[in-house]
């Protein structure tokens, strides 16, 4: 192992204590890479992009409400496999990770469903349609509410991690199930549904303000969810001896 | 095998020895389907129209009633950690515990739907279906709930956070399930949602013990 030791080994950031460091450098290269993508993405979003033909000036919704959509499916593969590496390996970090991003994933998830509703009544004329990508947006915040209901229920952190995590990788096998359940219930019930793609051939301006606007929420979820991982690890270390030596490095600071 | 018929008789015998339990989410599913005609008025075609769906309903809310009692009292008196302990293969006592909560709490369920369905006006083919669907859907709602109840065995608020975490995985099997009935009345035959709830039988039998089993574990330890 003696040899190992000078190469970078990933494995050394598996520990909280290691990793706590190297977060509070990242979190905050990450903040400013989301502030500035959000900066030109909304710029573009508004002074670049073109008034839509068919939806006027509404449309522009989408570069808050596809971002947001992607993301909060998006953090739940992530949390899973965090999970899913948390039973493998019995890391407690990996635990602390999916925890750490359940909020973003459930707000981004809110997101969604209410900058949908505001587009939804101007273009279909209903704040809500019981449509197939809805429904299934509806039930995985209901997964996450879930997920933060046992985490926040459980006392002690070894099974919080553990029941979580097996909670996060049951979930993650019913959300397919769930989409396509919910697809054919509303294909089956009522034949012409609200369509929510979008005109075929969409403008590249507009294209490009909607995915600087995604690499803006990336950028924010890995920011947000390593401050929050930052504050998890010192709560759960708290009787760890470094964990001591910070806090008071941090009273001082204050 | 025997492991498993000893744990099923078991769980039988306890059941009958507190059968008023059993009578109490019975009462619970007859009742919250009598509440609908007020809620909605009595209409008959409208009855026929919400009649399926809200008997699936009733009957997914009065599985979950029951839910909590699978593993609650082995955990009170230490017995399931014995039966953790116990060299035979936790996923087969799991299944018999399992078998046990289907056949006290929906078999009795089952052979009181078409009498419910009488209330809904449904007529004879579509009861058939109904019940049919009931027969393959729900111990699909018994295998997913019995993961729940383990994550959740034990902790403040048990039986409101069961409901938050079982409920969105219970969707496909209620649209499954009361969309059946439709499809029959529709014309279109039931046989695609009973094929799909047989798959939805078929994968919960074969995912959610291990689950369930990872979960007792965790929840015990």
């Amino acid at each position: 192992m003696s040899t190992s030791e000078s190469r970078f080994n990933l494995y050394h950031y598996a520990a909280p204590q290691a990793f706590y460091p190297v977060a509070g450098k990242l979190a905050p290269a990450f903040a400013v890479i989301a502030l500035l993508l959000t900066a030109i993405g909304l710029w573009i979003s508004f002074f670049k992009a073109p008034t839509d033909a068919v939806q006027g000036e509404v449309y522009r919704i989408i570069f808050i409400h596809v971002p947001a959509a992607w993301m909060s499916m998006f953090v739940f593969l992530v949390m899973a496999f965090w999970s899913a590496i948390g039973l493998a390996m019995n890391t407690r970090l990996s635990a602390l990770m999916a925890q750490a991003l359940a909020p973003t994933g459930a707000m981004f998830c809110f997101v969604a469903l209410w900058t949908g509703a505001l587009w939804g009544r101007p273009t279909w004329g209903a704040y809500w349609v019981w449509d197939a990508r809805l429904t299934s947006q509806l039930l995985l915040l209901f997964l996450y509410l879930g997920y933060m209901a046992l985490v926040a229920a459980i006392d002690d952190p070894r099974r919080r991690d553990k029941a979580g995590a097996i909670l996060c990788l049951v979930g993650a096998v019913n959300v397919p199930i769930i989409y396509f359940s919910v697809k054919w219930w509303n294909t089956l019930h009522q034949g012409a549904s609200v369509s929510l793609t979008k005109a075929p051939s969409m403008a590249t301006i507009m294209l490009s303000g909607m995915l600087v606007m995604a690499l803006a929420a990336w950028a924010y979820t890995i920011a947000v969810a390593l401050y929050r991982v930052r504050v998890l690890i010192l709560e759960r270390e708290r009787h760890a001896d470094w964990v001591r030596g910070e806090l008071a490095r941090l009273g001082e600071a204050n | 095998m025997s492991a498993f018929s000893a744990i099923l008789r078991r769980d039988m015998l306890l059941a009958w020895r507190s059968r008023a339990d059993l009578l109490i989410s019975l009462a619970f599913f007859v009742i919250v389907g009598c509440l609908f005609p007020f809620g909605v008025g009595a209409e008959p075609n409208q009855l026929r129209a919400i009649g399926p769906g809200v008997l699936w309903v009733a009957a997914l809310l009065s599985c979950l009633l029951s839910l909590h009692r699978l593993f609650a009292q082995d955990h009170q008196d230490g017995t399931l950690e014995q039966m953790l302990l116990s060299p035979d293969p936790t996923v087969l006592w799991i299944l018999a515990k399992v078998l046990a909560h289907w056949l006290t709490t929906a078999v009795p369920l089952l052979l009181i739907t078409p009498l419910m369905a009488l209330l809904f006006d449904l007529e004879g083919g579509a009861i058939q279906v109904l019940t049919a669907s009931l027969a393959i859907g729900t111990p699909i709602l018994s295998l997913i709930g019995a993961v729940g109840a383990a994550l959740t065995l034990g902790l403040r608020g048990g039986g409101a956070l069961l409901a938050l975490l079982i409920l969105p995985l219970f969707v496909p099997v209620l649209i499954f399930g009361a969309g059946s009935v439709d499809a029959y009345l529709a014309g279109t035959g039931a046989s695609a949602h009973m094929l799909l709830l047989g798959g939805g039988v078929l994968g919960a039998l074969a995912l959610s013990p291990i689950a369930c089993a990872a979960a007792l574990r965790i929840s015990t330890e």
